[in-house]
């Protein structure tokens, strides 16, 4: 396994692999079901749920159709409370802004505290290119860090390791990245975190540099917000002498008192807690304490591309709490790396191929990686309705149309490899407003179903593979209507 | 009131004696049920797969179809669900392509007046003991359209708690997909067929030897799954058991 998503196949291909493996899918089946039934408990517990839903989501909305506004509001108090604001269009532009504000510290190590948006630009990867390490602390990110591995959950990046799995993980690779796992570790859970917090503290000491991302910034104070529940994002926010956070330019919320809902919302959607244990909020720099310089890279992306489209738009209220991975049959079956992104689930199947684009293999498919349950859109706590982009998005794959692209009105080309498939649709579109045609087909299936296959050639075998098809029967509905009823008036 | 039978085009051409056993049913509690000849398909393949504009006609003529009866029933929580919560978004869309409202306007006479079969017989005959006999072990599966899109609810358990003989299982995890959702099946073999298997084993758990659910396209699904792995098991229409009679019990 390699370190980046680069390349990936197709959704249905990197799912066949994850299908077929039965330790990964035992392991996801027992995490999400877990954690969804938490979920749903804790949930439960706030009779003002629905409410808080639906306040959450029209925050976002709100913020999202007055983006310009905030984000200029952000920046002019988050200068003035003593940081310094960066401005990135994609992910290379902000790399390269991290990389020398790095560089300006002459250190050549940084300590991180968990963050969706510094994975989506692969800014681990371009620091390692300067010759700058990038440490990650949280327990889950370190597991993947140290297996060579990528992410395949937003919250739980280590979804898809057992306690065997991140054992032999910790004895083979820590003594390679700073002090080694303790002699004769064994898998049981106190071990292992012990091992990580071993290996951990002599990284926060030594940090001058920190990078995080944030989970909100307040635009009347310039603050910003991280939720956690391990304590080592605090380490890292408080001990280096530099804080960089790298953020996407979508998570603004207007006002402190707006934070009531998200916190409420999100930590019981995410880890199903009433309050996770650590809230960290920093506005700028203070003289007596915390990091003497602080700098805000604020991305783009994709994410303005993606504001201008009507239906689309709505991911970007996401606050990255992966309840919906946690529901999707899909993604407890697939598990999180055949999405080819640092967003899996239902909401990368919606984010990636907006932020990206859908031209290649992977993001084109991704819309089609549903079967459009709906159980992602009941959970959702920004009532992100996560079906309907679905096939907002398929649409853009098989007929093309206006989107926008870095800033620029464009008209898209279908996607390669739907034209069989168009021609049915259309074929079948054309049958079905000429109710005889209908009927002609029917009868002609009638009467040659003595000679019907057991299995179907082209795209329907992958159905005759694991599943017998019906019969079909000797005489339609319609037809013994007309046979029975064919007297009565009937209408068009 | 004039009552149509919405069939689909799947039941229609594959499952005629579920639209046998809607006529039977209806008719026996007094509804005079009409099947307009010029009927096909709502649409929801073409929609659900991201052919919109191939969808609209479909739904234009199902507006000029239905559009006169005061009632449109339909035994498929998903073609319901593309009428009722579809249909107006299709109008939406094409007023914000700048289409105007004339695609909102044929379709919304018919959004409010097409019912799922159970809706129908719930909330506007008002009857939940239909009359039914059927002796049999029975575990149901909800379909995400029908429990998420239209809401269902409790409205297919309290039919069947009052069928006779019925002998209704909890079916566990049942609020999850089958899989089957329309072209994924085939374009995501490998996660449907993984969904439908343990679908069919969580079903096989009750100890049910019926698998009921107003859908036949998720029932389909299932039993093509179940008849793969010799399951006893079969898979019955919820409108099926219903029009079933000690006197003229199911065939």
């Amino acid at each position: 396994m390699s370190g980046t998503f680069v390349g990936m196949p197709a959704f249905p291909k990197a799912a066949h692999e994850a299908v077929g493996n039965t330790t990964l899918r035992a392991n996801l089946k027992h995490a999400t079901h877990t954690i969804r039934d938490k979920r749903a408990k804790a949930v439960a517990e706030l009779d003002d749920w629905a409410l808080l839903r639906e306040a959450g989501k029209q925050i976002k909305d709100h913020t999202l159709r007055h983006l310009d506004t905030y984000l200029v509001q952000l920046e002019e108090a988050v200068t003035a409370a003593g940081g310094t604001v960066h401005w990135a269009a994609d992910a290379d532009e902000a790399n390269r802004i991290v990389t020398r504000l790095v560089k300006e510290t002459g250190e050549s190590e940084v300590v991180k505290v968990k963050s969706m948006a510094t994975q989506e630009i692969g800014l681990n990867e371009a620091l390692e290119a300067e010759g700058i390490h990038a440490y990650e602390t949280d327990l889950a990110e370190l597991i993947v860090q140290l297996g060579h591995d990528r992410p395949s959950h937003i919250l739980v990046p280590a979804i898809h390791r057992n306690r065997g799995e991140i054992r032999d993980i910790f004895t083979k690779e820590m003594g390679a990245w700073g002090r080694p796992a303790p002699e004769g570790l064994t898998d049981t859970p106190a071990e292992l975190a012990e091992a990580a917090r071993l290996h951990l503290r002599e990284k926060f000491l030594r940090a001058k540099v920190g990078i995080s991302g944030a989970n909100f910034m307040v635009a009347e104070t310039g603050t910003l917000v991280v939720v956690e529940s391990e304590g080592n994002g605090r380490m890292c926010l408080t001990l280096p002498e530099t804080l960089i956070s790298v953020v996407g330019i979508e998570k603004i919320v207007p006002t402190w008192r707006d934070l009531e809902v998200f916190l409420q919302t999100l930590p019981r959607s995410s880890t199903a807690e009433r309050m996770n244990p650590y809230t960290s909020m920093w506005t700028g720099t203070s003289d007596s304490d915390g990091p003497q310089a602080f700098h805000l890279v604020l991305i783009d992306n994709g994410r303005t591309d993606t504001l201008a489209d009507e239906v689309g738009r709505q991911a970007l209220r996401c606050i990255r709490c992966s309840a919906c991975l946690n529901v999707c049959p899909v993604y407890e079956r697939a598990g999180g790396h055949a999405y080819g992104s640092v967003y899996p689930g239902p909401i990368g199947a919606i984010l990636s191929p907006q932020l990206r684009g859908t031209a290649s293999e992977i993001d084109a498919s991704l819309p089609y990686a549903s079967s459009l349950c709906g159980a992602c859109y009941e959970v959702c706590p920004v009532a992100i309705d996560i079906p309907e982009v679905l096939v907002h998005l398929r649409e853009r794959v098989v007929q093309g149309g206006p989107a926008t692209r870095q800033g620029n009105k464009v008209v898209l080309k279908p996607a390669k490899g739907h034209a069989a498939e168009r021609a049915a649709m259309r074929t079948a579109g054309w049958a079905f407003v000429h109710p005889g045609a209908l009927r002609a087909g029917q009868r002609l299936a009638s009467r040659t179903r003595r000679f019907h296959p057991r299995t179907l050639p082209g795209p329907g075998r992958a159905w005759s593979a694991t599943r017998d098809l019906p019969q079909v029967p000797a005489e339609s509905f319609r037809d013994w209507w007309q046979r029975t009823h064919g007297t009565k008036e009937s209408g068009k | 009131m004039r009552v149509a039978l919405f069939l689909t085009c799947v039941n229609d051409t594959l499952y005629p004696d579920t639209g046998r056993a809607v006529v039977k049913l209806l008719t026996r509690l007094g509804v005079d049920i009409d099947f307009p000849m010029g009927q096909t398909c709502c649409g929801q393949a073409h929609y659900n797969t991201g052919y919109r504009h191939e969808a609209e006609p479909l739904a234009r003529k199902f507006s000029d179809v239905f559009g006169e009866y005061d009632a449109i029933v339909t035994p498929s929580g998903s073609c319901g669900a593309m009428v009722r919560e579809l249909y107006p978004r299709m109008g939406e869309r094409a007023r914000a392509e700048g289409r105007g409202d004339g695609l909102a306007a044929t379709l919304a006479p018919v959004v409010p007046k097409t019912y799922e079969l159970t809706e129908f017989l719930v909330d506007v005959l008002g009857v939940t003991d239909v009359g039914a006999y059927y002796p049999h072990t029975v575990t149901y599966h909800p379909t995400c359209h029908g429990l998420r899109s239209l809401g269902l609810g409790d409205r297919p358990y309290q039919l069947l708690k009052a069928v006779k003989g019925l002998d209704l299982k909890e079916l566990p995890g049942a609020a999850e997909c089958c899989g089957f959702g329309g072209t994924f099946a085939v374009k995501n073999s490998d996660v449907s067929a993984a969904m439908a298997e343990d679908k069919v084993r969580n079903a096989g758990s009750t100890g049910a030897d019926v698998l009921c659910a107003a859908d036949n396209s998720c029932l389909m699904h299932l039993g093509g799954t179940m008849s793969r792995l010799h399951t006893a098991m079969r898979p019955v229409h919820i409108a099926e058991i219903l029009a079933s009679t000690q006197e003229e019990p199911l065939s």
